[in-house]
Formats: C-alpha cells, sequence, structure tokens
C-alpha cells in the first residue's frame, strides 16, 4: 500500500459520491427540470474527480516508475487532461440543449406544493 | 481593406493547422514519418476548411481577455465544487429544500463567445440552469431549482459583472 493509492482512492470514492448523489436526485426530484440539475451538475464534477485519479495513478505507475515506458503510453495523461476540458465544455452545453429543447416543447416547470411527476 | 481580410485569413489557417497538428501529435504520441506526415495533411485539410471556427474577426485585446479568461477559470472551478455540494446537500436532505422557478434578466453581452461563457457558466454554478439565450438582446431565461440561487443572479450579479469584466462588454 502506497500513499499514491490511498489518494487515487480517495478521488475515485469522491467521484463516485457525486454520481450516486446525482442518481439520487434523478430518483427524487419531482419534475424535469429539477431532475436534470442533479444529472447535469454531478455528472461534471463526478467524471472529472475519477480522471484525475486515474491521471495520479498513470503518471506514478507508467511515468515516474517506469521510466522506459515508450513516448505513446506517457502522453496518456494529456489525453486524460483534455478529456476534463471536453467534459467541462460538453456537460453544460448537452444540460442546456436537453432543459431548451423541453421549455420548447411546453413542459411545465413543477411549482413548489404541487404533486410530484 | 481586403489586404487586411486576406491577411487575417491567412492566420487563422495558421493558427488552426498548429492547434490541430500539435494536437494531432499528443494524441498519436508516436513520432515515425508516416504518422507525422499523415498528421501534418489531415490538419492542413481541417486548417483549409474550417479555419474560420477557431480564429474569428480581428481578434482585439486577445491576450488582456485570455489573461483575465484563464483568472476567471480559477473562480468558476470553486463554483463548480460548490454547485455540486450544493446539489448533494438539496438531494439527501430528508425534505429536499427545493422550490423552482424561472427568472429572466438581460445582459450587456453580445459576441458568441462570451454569451457561451455566460450559460456554460450559469449552468455550472450553484441551483441553476440555462434555458434560452437571446443573443441580440443578451437576454437570459434561467431554471433556478431555489430563491437563494435566483437571487445571486437578479440581485447581487456577481456572474455577469465577472463575465463582462472577462470580455470588457460593458
Amino acid at each position: 500500500m502506497v500513499i499514491i493509492d490511498v489518494i487515487v482512492t480517495l478521488f475515485l470514492a469522491a467521484g463516485i459520491f457525486f454520481m450516486f448523489t446525482g442518481v439520487i436526485g434523478l430518483l427524487r426530484l419531482p419534475d424535469f427540470y429539477t431532475r436534470l440539475h442533479a444529472t447535469g451538475k454531478c455528472d461534471t464534477l463526478g467524471e472529472v474527480l475519477i480522471i484525475v485519479g486515474l491521471l495520479l495513478d498513470h503518471i506514478y505507475y507508467y511515468v515516474y516508475l517506469l521510466p522506459e515506458a515508450p513516448l505513446s503510453v506517457k502522453l496518456v495523461p494529456v489525453k486524460l487532461i483534455f478529456l476534463i476540458v471536453f467534459i467541462f465544455l460538453a456537460n453544460p452545453t448537452a444540460t442546456h440543449a436537453i432543459m431548451k429543447a423541453a421549455y420548447k416543447t411546453g413542459v411545465k416547470p413543477w411549482k413548489l406544493g404541487e404533486e410530484r411527476r | 481593406m481586403k489586404g487586411k481580410e486576406g491577411k487575417g485569413k491567412g492566420f487563422g489557417i495558421l493558427v488552426t493547422f498548429c492547434a490541430m497538428f500539435l494536437f494531432w501529435l499528443l494524441l498519436s504520441g508516436i513520432f515515425d514519418a508516416f504518422h507525422v506526415i499523415a498528421g501534418i495533411i489531415c490538419s492542413a485539410i481541417v486548417a483549409l476548411i474550417s479555419h474560420d471556427l477557431l480564429v474569428k474577426g480581428e481578434g482585439e485585446k486577445m491576450l488582456s481577455k485570455s489573461f483575465r479568461f484563464f483568472i476567471y477559470i480559477w473562480w468558476e472551478l470553486w463554483q463548480i465544487v460548490l454547485a455540486n455540494f450544493d446539489v448533494a446537500y438539496r438531494v439527501l436532505h430528508p425534505k429536499m429544500p427545493i422550490d423552482p422557478r424561472i427568472i429572466e434578466f438581460d445582459t450587456s453581452l453580445r459576441s458568441d463567445f462570451a454569451l457561451v461563457t455566460l450559460a456554460n457558466s450559469i449552468t455550472l454554478t450553484p441551483g441553476t440552469i440555462t434555458i434560452l439565450v437571446e443573443p441580440e438582446k443578451g437576454k437570459f431565461w434561467v431554471h433556478a431549482i431555489a430563491k437563494k440561487p435566483a437571487d445571486a443572479l437578479l440581485v447581487d450579479k456577481t456572474m455577469q459583472s465577472k463575465v463582462t469584466d472577462v470580455f470588457m462588454e460593458w
């Protein structure tokens, strides 16, 4: 057990916790728009935390401990960083697109005190 | 005028080509002749077709805008963390403290990039998601999950003032 394993596990666990709250929100919240709040937001940080965990793991085992690894293996962290950037760009955009589609097709927003749908 | 446009186009192609080729090298990670030449050809084709997507317009004050944007990103990342704790709190709380509403407000932003930044920032910050944007009037429709995040956009206007500062579109 190395200290890096503990850090990586903490990142993965935090990521899974936020994905988990996203799922709970999807099940508990009353209507389409509020459910999107849960899924659209928790996904962003959940996925990014998981990727940061993988990033640290890869840097430690394949870049730091294994200097003879080929360059294409050493470049994997760069690809993971690109993934983070694209998640930050695509996730809010997709959430907004779904929201806009629902609003334009006339899905009524839930108000406090109404029945859940 | 025409010469200036031609110069802008060449610059756009060059910047797009460099960005695409760097992206190719980082993703492939193989530096033999075949892969590098294939990368040059592909980046050149992409740069010729879509140079006006990446580099647009005259790009005035580009440097100071990118610098302000870089500072803004760190504040935005912190807001994302807050947003996730906010959602987790509202979802896991036994009584679910939500009171959804739709709010509208006007901004002085007009350029595409500034509007996209504000819309995505609103979606990423606690308790609010952008529904519609009207680019001509800079008008935003936002779905807020409770009164407090709605007031943050309507009364405090912290986010709007930060984005207008970044893009200098007062």
